[in-house]
Protein backbone atom coordinates (compact mmCIF):
# COMPACT_ATOMS: atom_id res chain seq x y z
CA UNK A 1 0.00 0.00 0.00
CA UNK A 2 1.57 3.02 -1.25
CA UNK A 3 0.33 6.31 -1.35
CA UNK A 4 3.01 8.36 -1.70
CA UNK A 5 2.22 8.82 -5.45
CA UNK A 6 -1.39 10.59 -4.36
CA UNK A 7 0.41 12.69 -1.71
CA UNK A 8 -1.06 16.58 -0.93
CA UNK A 9 1.31 18.96 -1.80
CA UNK A 10 2.77 20.37 1.69
CA UNK A 11 4.22 23.28 0.36
CA UNK A 12 1.24 24.82 -0.66
CA UNK A 13 -0.93 23.42 1.99
CA UNK A 14 1.61 25.46 4.33
CA UNK A 15 0.93 28.60 2.24
CA UNK A 16 -2.46 28.18 2.32
CA UNK A 17 -3.01 27.78 5.80
CA UNK A 18 -0.68 30.99 6.50
CA UNK A 19 -3.23 33.00 4.42
CA UNK A 20 -5.69 32.28 6.49
CA UNK A 21 -4.09 32.60 8.93
CA UNK A 22 -3.05 36.18 8.15
CA UNK A 23 -6.95 36.28 7.18
CA UNK A 24 -7.89 35.83 11.01
CA UNK A 25 -5.09 38.16 12.48
CA UNK A 26 -6.63 40.98 10.26
CA UNK A 27 -9.93 40.64 11.18
CA UNK A 28 -9.22 40.13 14.90
CA UNK A 29 -6.61 43.51 14.32
CA UNK A 30 -10.24 45.27 12.78
CA UNK A 31 -12.30 44.27 15.57
CA UNK A 32 -9.70 45.49 18.18
CA UNK A 33 -8.84 48.77 16.32
CA UNK A 34 -12.94 49.16 16.43
CA UNK A 35 -12.75 48.42 19.90
CA UNK A 36 -10.39 50.52 21.19
CA UNK A 37 -11.50 53.61 18.89
CA UNK A 38 -14.77 53.49 20.07
CA UNK A 39 -13.72 53.45 23.68
CA UNK A 40 -11.49 56.51 23.04
CA UNK A 41 -14.69 57.81 22.24
CA UNK A 42 -16.89 57.37 24.91
CA UNK A 43 -13.98 58.07 27.30
CA UNK A 44 -13.15 61.50 25.91
CA UNK A 45 -16.97 62.49 24.79
CA UNK A 46 -17.66 65.37 27.45
CA UNK A 47 -21.29 64.76 29.00
CA UNK A 48 -23.95 65.29 26.53
CA UNK A 49 -25.33 61.96 24.86
CA UNK A 50 -25.96 62.07 21.38
CA UNK A 51 -26.24 59.25 19.55
CA UNK A 52 -23.71 57.04 19.57
CA UNK A 53 -23.09 56.57 14.94
CA UNK A 54 -20.08 54.32 15.17
CA UNK A 55 -22.10 51.68 16.79
CA UNK A 56 -24.83 51.91 14.49
CA UNK A 57 -22.55 51.78 11.69
CA UNK A 58 -20.70 49.07 12.88
CA UNK A 59 -24.01 47.18 13.41
CA UNK A 60 -25.48 47.79 10.08
CA UNK A 61 -22.57 47.09 8.41
CA UNK A 62 -22.49 43.76 10.29
CA UNK A 63 -25.73 42.94 9.58
CA UNK A 64 -25.76 43.33 6.34
CA UNK A 65 -23.00 42.06 5.85
CA UNK A 66 -23.71 38.90 7.44
CA UNK A 67 -27.34 38.82 5.70
CA UNK A 68 -25.04 39.15 1.96
CA UNK A 69 -23.03 36.33 3.08
CA UNK A 70 -25.14 33.91 4.34
CA UNK A 71 -27.36 35.17 1.29
CA UNK A 72 -24.88 34.17 -0.83
CA UNK A 73 -23.90 30.81 0.37
CA UNK A 74 -27.36 29.44 0.65
CA UNK A 75 -28.27 30.68 -2.93
CA UNK A 76 -24.77 30.63 -4.50
CA UNK A 77 -26.27 27.80 -7.08
CA UNK A 78 -29.55 29.62 -7.78
CA UNK A 79 -27.03 33.31 -7.74
CA UNK A 80 -24.76 31.53 -10.03
CA UNK A 81 -27.33 29.72 -12.77
CA UNK A 82 -29.51 32.85 -12.52
CA UNK A 83 -26.43 35.05 -13.78
CA UNK A 84 -24.80 32.95 -16.42
CA UNK A 85 -28.37 31.53 -17.69
CA UNK A 86 -27.19 28.29 -17.83
CA UNK A 87 -30.30 25.66 -17.43
CA UNK A 88 -30.12 22.18 -15.57
CA UNK A 89 -30.27 18.91 -17.53
CA UNK A 90 -30.75 15.25 -17.16
CA UNK A 91 -29.03 12.52 -18.78
CA UNK A 92 -31.21 12.36 -22.06
CA UNK A 93 -31.55 16.31 -23.07
CA UNK A 94 -29.25 15.90 -26.16
CA UNK A 95 -25.62 14.66 -26.72
CA UNK A 96 -24.18 17.09 -25.25
CA UNK A 97 -26.07 16.54 -21.98
CA UNK A 98 -25.56 12.80 -22.42
CA UNK A 99 -21.87 13.68 -22.93
CA UNK A 100 -21.38 15.74 -19.71
CA UNK A 101 -23.83 13.09 -17.52
CA UNK A 102 -21.84 10.33 -18.24
CA UNK A 103 -18.16 11.82 -17.72
CA UNK A 104 -19.33 13.01 -14.69
CA UNK A 105 -21.36 9.67 -13.57
CA UNK A 106 -17.52 7.89 -13.80
CA UNK A 107 -16.09 10.94 -11.64
CA UNK A 108 -18.21 10.50 -9.33
CA UNK A 109 -17.84 6.82 -9.28
CA UNK A 110 -13.84 7.02 -9.07
CA UNK A 111 -13.88 9.75 -6.41
CA UNK A 112 -16.54 8.07 -4.50
CA UNK A 113 -18.83 11.21 -4.84
CA UNK A 114 -22.61 12.08 -5.21
CA UNK A 115 -23.25 13.51 -7.92
CA UNK A 116 -23.93 16.83 -8.65
CA UNK A 117 -26.40 18.96 -10.40
CA UNK A 118 -25.90 19.44 -14.06
CA UNK A 119 -26.16 22.58 -16.45
CA UNK A 120 -25.30 23.58 -19.11
CA UNK A 121 -24.85 27.39 -20.35
CA UNK A 122 -25.16 28.65 -24.28
CA UNK A 123 -22.39 30.81 -24.51
CA UNK A 124 -19.65 29.92 -26.59
CA UNK A 125 -16.70 30.85 -24.46
CA UNK A 126 -15.29 28.06 -23.39
CA UNK A 127 -15.79 27.86 -19.60
CA UNK A 128 -17.18 25.54 -16.81
CA UNK A 129 -18.14 26.41 -12.70
CA UNK A 130 -19.52 24.31 -10.09
CA UNK A 131 -21.47 25.87 -6.83
CA UNK A 132 -23.37 25.24 -4.58
CA UNK A 133 -22.39 24.94 -0.85
CA UNK A 134 -22.28 21.21 -0.30
CA UNK A 135 -22.28 18.74 -2.46
CA UNK A 136 -26.41 17.99 -2.50
CA UNK A 137 -27.19 20.42 -3.86
CA UNK A 138 -23.65 21.23 -6.00
CA UNK A 139 -24.51 22.19 -9.31
CA UNK A 140 -21.48 21.96 -12.17
CA UNK A 141 -22.10 23.91 -15.25
CA UNK A 142 -20.47 23.70 -18.35
CA UNK A 143 -20.72 26.53 -21.53
CA UNK A 144 -21.74 25.24 -24.87
CA UNK A 145 -18.45 26.77 -25.80
CA UNK A 146 -16.53 23.97 -23.60
CA UNK A 147 -18.44 21.15 -24.71
CA UNK A 148 -17.81 21.87 -28.67
CA UNK A 149 -16.03 18.77 -29.92
CA UNK A 150 -13.63 21.17 -31.81
CA UNK A 151 -12.10 22.59 -29.21
CA UNK A 152 -11.66 20.14 -26.37
CA UNK A 153 -11.47 16.47 -26.49
CA UNK A 154 -13.12 14.09 -24.56
CA UNK A 155 -9.97 13.87 -22.16
CA UNK A 156 -9.65 17.40 -21.90
CA UNK A 157 -13.18 18.11 -20.87
CA UNK A 158 -13.26 15.28 -18.53
CA UNK A 159 -10.12 17.10 -16.74
CA UNK A 160 -11.74 20.42 -16.85
CA UNK A 161 -14.50 18.75 -15.12
CA UNK A 162 -12.40 16.88 -12.39
CA UNK A 163 -10.93 20.01 -11.73
CA UNK A 164 -14.74 21.62 -10.99
CA UNK A 165 -16.20 18.68 -9.09
CA UNK A 166 -12.60 19.33 -6.73
CA UNK A 167 -13.88 22.84 -5.94
CA UNK A 168 -17.10 21.08 -4.85
CA UNK A 169 -15.55 18.50 -3.15
CA UNK A 170 -13.24 21.08 -1.36
CA UNK A 171 -16.18 23.42 -0.37
CA UNK A 172 -14.59 26.06 -1.80
CA UNK A 173 -18.13 28.10 -1.27
CA UNK A 174 -18.34 27.73 2.18
CA UNK A 175 -14.75 28.66 2.54
CA UNK A 176 -14.69 31.82 0.00
CA UNK A 177 -17.53 33.16 1.53
CA UNK A 178 -16.36 32.96 5.32
CA UNK A 179 -13.14 34.42 3.68
CA UNK A 180 -14.68 37.22 1.80
CA UNK A 181 -16.83 38.08 4.74
CA UNK A 182 -14.56 40.00 6.30
CA UNK A 183 -13.92 42.11 3.55
CA UNK A 184 -17.49 42.36 2.87
CA UNK A 185 -18.26 44.15 6.63
CA UNK A 186 -14.66 46.46 5.82
CA UNK A 187 -15.92 47.69 2.48
CA UNK A 188 -19.34 48.51 4.13
CA UNK A 189 -18.14 50.44 6.92
CA UNK A 190 -16.23 52.25 4.55
CA UNK A 191 -19.49 53.31 2.37
CA UNK A 192 -21.71 53.80 5.60
CA UNK A 193 -18.97 56.06 6.86
CA UNK A 194 -18.62 58.14 3.90
CA UNK A 195 -22.13 58.35 3.91
CA UNK A 196 -22.87 59.94 6.85
CA UNK A 197 -20.10 62.27 6.91
CA UNK A 198 -21.56 63.20 3.30
CA UNK A 199 -25.25 63.43 4.52
CA UNK A 200 -25.11 63.68 8.33
CA UNK A 201 -23.07 66.28 9.26
CA UNK A 202 -24.66 69.10 9.91
CA UNK A 203 -26.92 67.75 12.48
CA UNK A 204 -24.71 66.78 14.89
CA UNK A 205 -23.14 70.10 15.97
CA UNK A 206 -23.33 68.87 19.38
CA UNK A 207 -21.31 65.76 19.20
CA UNK A 208 -18.27 66.89 17.52
CA UNK A 209 -16.20 63.89 18.66
CA UNK A 210 -18.69 61.23 16.95
CA UNK A 211 -17.61 62.54 13.96
CA UNK A 212 -14.24 63.15 14.70
CA UNK A 213 -14.18 59.21 14.95
CA UNK A 214 -15.82 58.46 11.83
CA UNK A 215 -13.01 59.51 9.75
CA UNK A 216 -10.31 56.90 11.81
CA UNK A 217 -12.77 54.51 10.64
CA UNK A 218 -13.40 54.90 7.57
CA UNK A 219 -9.59 54.79 7.62
CA UNK A 220 -8.63 51.68 9.45
CA UNK A 221 -11.75 50.12 7.30
CA UNK A 222 -10.22 50.97 4.32
CA UNK A 223 -6.75 49.20 5.21
CA UNK A 224 -8.52 46.48 6.68
CA UNK A 225 -10.29 45.77 3.09
CA UNK A 226 -7.07 46.40 1.11
CA UNK A 227 -4.95 44.08 2.90
CA UNK A 228 -8.20 41.21 3.48
CA UNK A 229 -9.13 41.67 -0.82
CA UNK A 230 -4.93 40.86 -1.64
CA UNK A 231 -5.92 37.94 0.95
CA UNK A 232 -8.83 36.59 -0.46
CA UNK A 233 -7.72 36.66 -3.95
CA UNK A 234 -3.97 35.06 -3.23
CA UNK A 235 -6.44 31.99 -1.16
CA UNK A 236 -8.87 32.11 -4.28
CA UNK A 237 -5.31 31.53 -6.24
CA UNK A 238 -4.26 28.43 -4.02
CA UNK A 239 -7.75 26.90 -3.77
CA UNK A 240 -7.25 27.02 -7.76
CA UNK A 241 -3.97 25.30 -7.54
CA UNK A 242 -5.41 22.68 -5.09
CA UNK A 243 -8.53 21.73 -6.85
CA UNK A 244 -5.76 21.17 -10.38
CA UNK A 245 -3.99 18.86 -8.22
CA UNK A 246 -7.09 16.88 -6.83
CA UNK A 247 -8.34 16.97 -10.40
CA UNK A 248 -5.67 15.89 -11.88
CA UNK A 249 -5.02 13.19 -9.78
CA UNK A 250 -8.59 11.93 -9.85
CA UNK A 251 -8.18 11.29 -13.59
CA UNK A 252 -4.50 10.12 -13.54
CA UNK A 253 -4.19 12.51 -16.70
CA UNK A 254 -2.77 15.41 -14.98
CA UNK A 255 -1.31 16.33 -18.97
CA UNK A 256 -5.03 16.61 -20.08
CA UNK A 257 -5.70 18.80 -17.68
CA UNK A 258 -2.97 21.25 -19.02
CA UNK A 259 -3.38 21.11 -22.14
CA UNK A 260 -7.05 21.83 -21.65
CA UNK A 261 -5.69 24.97 -19.80
CA UNK A 262 -4.01 25.47 -22.41
CA UNK A 263 -6.75 25.81 -25.01
CA UNK A 264 -9.33 27.91 -22.49
CA UNK A 265 -7.30 30.42 -20.94
CA UNK A 266 -4.35 30.72 -23.30
CA UNK A 267 -4.55 32.47 -26.29
CA UNK A 268 -6.21 29.67 -28.17
CA UNK A 269 -9.05 30.22 -26.10
CA UNK A 270 -9.75 33.04 -27.69
CA UNK A 271 -9.71 32.39 -31.01
CA UNK A 272 -13.13 30.80 -32.45
CA UNK A 273 -13.61 27.43 -34.10
CA UNK A 274 -16.71 28.30 -35.72
CA UNK A 275 -16.28 29.20 -39.54
CA UNK A 276 -16.50 32.71 -40.41
CA UNK A 277 -19.23 32.53 -42.77
CA UNK A 278 -21.08 30.45 -39.84
CA UNK A 279 -20.37 32.47 -36.92
CA UNK A 280 -22.62 35.94 -36.27
CA UNK A 281 -21.28 38.45 -38.92
CA UNK A 282 -19.81 40.45 -35.83
CA UNK A 283 -17.87 37.87 -34.34
CA UNK A 284 -15.06 38.84 -37.14
CA UNK A 285 -14.44 42.31 -35.38
CA UNK A 286 -13.85 40.63 -31.65
CA UNK A 287 -11.18 42.21 -30.34
CA UNK A 288 -8.25 40.31 -29.11
CA UNK A 289 -6.25 41.65 -26.13
CA UNK A 290 -2.55 41.33 -26.34
CA UNK A 291 -1.90 40.08 -23.19
CA UNK A 292 2.46 40.30 -22.32
CA UNK A 293 3.21 37.37 -20.16
CA UNK A 294 4.51 37.98 -16.92
CA UNK A 295 2.37 40.78 -15.52
CA UNK A 296 2.84 40.88 -12.04
CA UNK A 297 0.65 43.49 -10.91
CA UNK A 298 -2.05 41.55 -12.61
CA UNK A 299 -1.43 38.27 -10.80
CA UNK A 300 -1.98 39.75 -7.34
CA UNK A 301 -5.25 41.06 -7.98
CA UNK A 302 -6.52 37.86 -10.42
CA UNK A 303 -8.48 35.11 -8.70
CA UNK A 304 -6.60 32.85 -11.00
CA UNK A 305 -3.27 31.49 -11.07
CA UNK A 306 -1.06 32.08 -14.14
CA UNK A 307 -1.35 30.04 -16.63
CA UNK A 308 2.87 29.17 -16.49
CA UNK A 309 2.44 28.83 -12.84
CA UNK A 310 -0.66 25.96 -13.08
CA UNK A 311 1.23 24.15 -15.80
CA UNK A 312 3.86 23.84 -14.15
CA UNK A 313 2.64 22.50 -11.04
CA UNK A 314 0.80 19.87 -13.17
CA UNK A 315 3.83 19.13 -14.78
CA UNK A 316 5.04 18.07 -11.24
CA UNK A 317 2.40 15.92 -10.54
CA UNK A 318 3.14 14.15 -13.42
CA UNK A 319 6.22 13.51 -12.69
CA UNK A 320 4.97 11.95 -9.44
CA UNK A 321 2.49 9.67 -11.15
CA UNK A 322 5.23 7.94 -13.44
CA UNK A 323 7.86 7.75 -10.88
CA UNK A 324 8.88 4.01 -11.08
CA UNK A 325 9.20 1.82 -7.78
CA UNK B 1 -13.41 14.11 3.66
CA UNK B 2 -12.69 15.77 7.54
CA UNK B 3 -12.83 19.26 8.44
CA UNK B 4 -9.31 20.04 7.88
CA UNK B 5 -9.37 18.70 4.61
CA UNK B 6 -11.81 20.85 3.35
CA UNK B 7 -9.88 24.10 4.93
CA UNK B 8 -6.76 23.43 3.12
CA UNK B 9 -8.69 21.99 0.00
CA UNK B 10 -6.89 18.24 -0.17
CA UNK B 11 -8.80 15.43 -1.31
CA UNK B 12 -6.93 11.90 -0.22
CA UNK B 13 -7.99 9.59 -3.18
CA UNK B 14 -10.15 7.05 -2.31
CA UNK B 15 -8.71 3.94 -1.85
CA UNK B 16 -10.65 0.67 -3.90
CA UNK B 17 -11.99 -1.63 -1.57
CA UNK B 18 -11.63 -5.16 -2.51
CA UNK B 19 -12.99 -7.11 0.33
CA UNK B 20 -16.39 -7.72 -0.91
CA UNK B 21 -15.22 -9.09 -5.02
CA UNK B 22 -15.10 -12.76 -3.39
CA UNK B 23 -18.65 -13.10 -2.51
CA UNK B 24 -19.61 -13.10 -6.51
CA UNK B 25 -19.22 -17.19 -6.75
CA UNK B 26 -21.96 -17.40 -3.98
CA UNK B 27 -24.13 -14.98 -5.32
CA UNK B 28 -24.20 -16.64 -9.09
CA UNK B 29 -25.28 -19.77 -6.94
CA UNK B 30 -27.79 -18.06 -5.20
CA UNK B 31 -29.07 -16.02 -9.07
CA UNK B 32 -28.83 -19.53 -10.46
CA UNK B 33 -31.40 -21.06 -7.91
CA UNK B 34 -33.55 -18.13 -7.63
CA UNK B 35 -33.53 -16.64 -11.14
CA UNK B 36 -33.05 -17.62 -14.88
CA UNK B 37 -29.78 -15.89 -15.22
CA UNK B 38 -26.47 -17.81 -16.16
CA UNK B 39 -22.93 -16.47 -15.42
CA UNK B 40 -21.81 -15.95 -19.30
CA UNK B 41 -18.34 -16.37 -17.71
CA UNK B 42 -16.95 -13.46 -19.25
CA UNK B 43 -15.84 -10.67 -16.04
CA UNK B 44 -14.14 -7.54 -16.97
CA UNK B 45 -12.65 -4.97 -14.63
CA UNK B 46 -12.34 -1.03 -15.93
CA UNK B 47 -9.98 1.25 -14.66
CA UNK B 48 -8.71 4.72 -15.46
CA UNK B 49 -4.85 4.41 -16.99
CA UNK B 50 -2.50 6.90 -15.47
CA UNK B 51 -0.42 8.58 -17.86
CA UNK B 52 3.42 7.77 -17.48
CA UNK B 53 5.51 4.44 -17.66
CA UNK B 54 4.63 3.31 -14.36
CA UNK B 55 1.37 2.55 -15.06
CA UNK B 56 1.82 1.33 -18.58
CA UNK B 57 4.36 -1.09 -16.88
CA UNK B 58 2.03 -2.37 -14.12
CA UNK B 59 -0.63 -2.69 -17.20
CA UNK B 60 1.11 -4.71 -19.54
CA UNK B 61 2.39 -6.96 -16.48
CA UNK B 62 -1.20 -7.53 -15.24
CA UNK B 63 -1.97 -8.80 -19.02
CA UNK B 64 0.80 -11.12 -18.73
CA UNK B 65 -0.22 -12.32 -15.96
CA UNK B 66 -3.54 -13.21 -17.00
CA UNK B 67 -2.30 -14.27 -20.20
CA UNK B 68 -0.27 -16.84 -18.08
CA UNK B 69 -3.59 -19.06 -17.13
CA UNK B 70 -4.28 -22.00 -19.03
CA UNK B 71 -8.40 -22.25 -18.45
CA UNK B 72 -9.10 -18.87 -20.14
CA UNK B 73 -9.02 -17.59 -23.58
CA UNK B 74 -6.41 -14.87 -23.65
CA UNK B 75 -8.06 -11.15 -21.84
CA UNK B 76 -9.11 -8.46 -24.29
CA UNK B 77 -8.02 -5.11 -23.58
CA UNK B 78 -10.14 -2.22 -24.69
CA UNK B 79 -10.71 1.64 -24.48
CA UNK B 80 -14.35 3.20 -23.73
CA UNK B 81 -15.46 6.18 -25.41
CA UNK B 82 -14.87 8.00 -21.75
CA UNK B 83 -11.05 6.57 -21.92
CA UNK B 84 -11.31 4.07 -19.30
CA UNK B 85 -9.65 0.82 -19.91
CA UNK B 86 -11.44 -2.44 -19.88
CA UNK B 87 -9.76 -5.83 -19.16
CA UNK B 88 -12.43 -8.59 -20.21
CA UNK B 89 -11.71 -11.96 -18.93
CA UNK B 90 -13.12 -14.85 -20.14
CA UNK B 91 -13.82 -18.07 -18.30
CA UNK B 92 -16.51 -21.15 -19.14
CA UNK B 93 -19.16 -20.25 -17.78
CA UNK B 94 -19.60 -22.85 -14.99
CA UNK B 95 -16.09 -21.40 -13.34
CA UNK B 96 -16.79 -18.40 -11.62
CA UNK B 97 -14.15 -18.78 -9.13
CA UNK B 98 -11.64 -18.44 -11.51
CA UNK B 99 -13.01 -15.47 -12.94
CA UNK B 100 -13.16 -13.73 -9.89
CA UNK B 101 -9.38 -15.09 -9.25
CA UNK B 102 -8.48 -13.04 -12.56
CA UNK B 103 -10.18 -9.84 -11.56
CA UNK B 104 -8.73 -9.59 -8.33
CA UNK B 105 -5.27 -10.34 -10.04
CA UNK B 106 -6.06 -7.41 -11.93
CA UNK B 107 -6.95 -5.07 -8.76
CA UNK B 108 -4.47 -6.33 -6.65
CA UNK B 109 -1.52 -5.51 -9.15
CA UNK B 110 -3.11 -1.75 -9.67
CA UNK B 111 -2.99 -1.41 -5.66
CA UNK B 112 0.23 -2.87 -5.22
CA UNK B 113 1.68 -0.47 -7.62
CA UNK B 114 -0.07 2.45 -6.08
CA UNK B 115 -2.52 2.84 -8.10
CA UNK B 116 -5.90 1.20 -6.32
CA UNK B 117 -7.48 4.98 -6.68
CA UNK B 118 -7.61 4.25 -10.02
CA UNK B 119 -9.95 1.49 -10.52
CA UNK B 120 -13.71 2.09 -11.43
CA UNK B 121 -15.73 -1.19 -11.23
CA UNK B 122 -15.79 -4.65 -12.01
CA UNK B 123 -18.61 -6.24 -14.33
CA UNK B 124 -19.90 -9.76 -14.15
CA UNK B 125 -21.72 -10.72 -16.84
CA UNK B 126 -25.42 -13.22 -17.01
CA UNK B 127 -27.52 -14.19 -19.57
CA UNK B 128 -31.14 -15.45 -19.12
CA UNK B 129 -32.93 -18.02 -21.28
CA UNK B 130 -34.74 -15.11 -23.03
CA UNK B 131 -31.24 -13.80 -24.08
CA UNK B 132 -32.11 -10.67 -21.63
CA UNK B 133 -28.75 -9.00 -20.29
CA UNK B 134 -27.53 -8.30 -16.79
CA UNK B 135 -24.69 -7.19 -15.37
CA UNK B 136 -23.46 -7.19 -11.62
CA UNK B 137 -21.31 -4.64 -11.38
CA UNK B 138 -19.12 -4.19 -8.32
CA UNK B 139 -18.03 -0.37 -7.00
CA UNK B 140 -14.44 -0.50 -5.57
CA UNK B 141 -14.82 2.79 -4.11
CA UNK B 142 -17.97 1.99 -2.50
CA UNK B 143 -17.67 -1.96 -1.73
CA UNK B 144 -20.74 -2.05 -2.92
CA UNK B 145 -22.41 -4.05 -5.73
CA UNK B 146 -25.32 -3.09 -8.05
CA UNK B 147 -27.37 -5.12 -10.90
CA UNK B 148 -27.37 -3.38 -14.02
CA UNK B 149 -29.88 -4.57 -16.98
CA UNK B 150 -29.39 -2.91 -20.18
CA UNK B 151 -32.05 -2.55 -23.22
CA UNK B 152 -31.09 -1.44 -26.43
CA UNK B 153 -31.06 2.22 -27.09
CA UNK B 154 -29.43 3.06 -23.96
CA UNK B 155 -32.22 2.54 -21.85
CA UNK B 156 -32.47 -0.12 -18.62
CA UNK B 157 -34.83 -2.64 -17.32
CA UNK B 158 -35.44 -0.79 -13.66
CA UNK B 159 -37.98 -3.55 -12.67
CA UNK B 160 -35.50 -6.45 -13.49
CA UNK B 161 -33.11 -4.36 -11.22
CA UNK B 162 -34.52 -4.26 -8.45
CA UNK B 163 -35.77 -8.17 -9.09
CA UNK B 164 -32.19 -8.76 -8.68
CA UNK B 165 -31.54 -6.28 -6.21
CA UNK B 166 -34.19 -8.37 -3.86
CA UNK B 167 -32.62 -11.30 -5.18
CA UNK B 168 -29.21 -11.14 -4.19
CA UNK B 169 -29.79 -8.86 -1.16
CA UNK B 170 -28.57 -11.43 1.30
CA UNK B 171 -25.74 -12.39 -0.58
CA UNK B 172 -24.47 -9.32 -1.83
CA UNK B 173 -23.83 -5.78 -0.07
CA UNK B 174 -25.90 -3.74 -2.52
CA UNK B 175 -24.87 0.08 -3.13
CA UNK B 176 -28.37 1.30 -1.22
CA UNK B 177 -28.09 4.58 -2.79
CA UNK B 178 -29.81 4.47 -6.18
CA UNK B 179 -28.69 7.53 -7.13
CA UNK B 180 -25.18 5.44 -7.33
CA UNK B 181 -26.70 3.22 -9.68
CA UNK B 182 -24.39 4.29 -12.93
CA UNK B 183 -25.50 3.30 -16.37
CA UNK B 184 -22.72 1.66 -18.82
CA UNK B 185 -23.54 1.69 -22.02
CA UNK B 186 -21.88 -0.56 -24.08
CA UNK B 187 -19.48 -1.64 -21.38
CA UNK B 188 -17.13 -5.01 -23.04
CA UNK B 189 -18.52 -8.40 -21.91
CA UNK B 190 -22.02 -7.43 -21.35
Amino acid sequence: MARTRYASDPGLIARMGATMFLLGLVFVGFATGLVYLISYYTSHRHGGGGPANVDVLIFFAAVIGIGSALGSYYWSDKIALRTSGARLVGPNDGPDAARLHGIVDRLCALADMPKPRIAIAPTQMPNAFATGRNTKVAVLCATTGILDRSRLTDEELEGVLAHEMSHVAHKDVAVMTIASFLGIIAALMVRFAFYSELFGGGRRDNNGQSQLLVIPVMLLSIIVYAISFLLIRLLSRYRELSADRSGALLTGRPAALASALVKVTGDMGRIPVKDLREAEPLNAFYFTPALKPGQSLATIFSTHPSLDRRLKELDKISKQLGQQR
Amino acid sequence: MGFLDALLGRTKPVQANLDQLFALPGATLTLEAGTDFRPTGTGSVCFRAAEGRAFSDIEKDVQDLLNMSKDSAPVEVSTDRYNFTWLVSKHSPDDAEGLVTDLHAVNSSLENGGFGPQLLCTIMAFRDSGGRSLGLVYLYKRGTFYPFAPLSGQRRNNALELQIRGALGADLKIEQDLSRWMPIWGAPGL
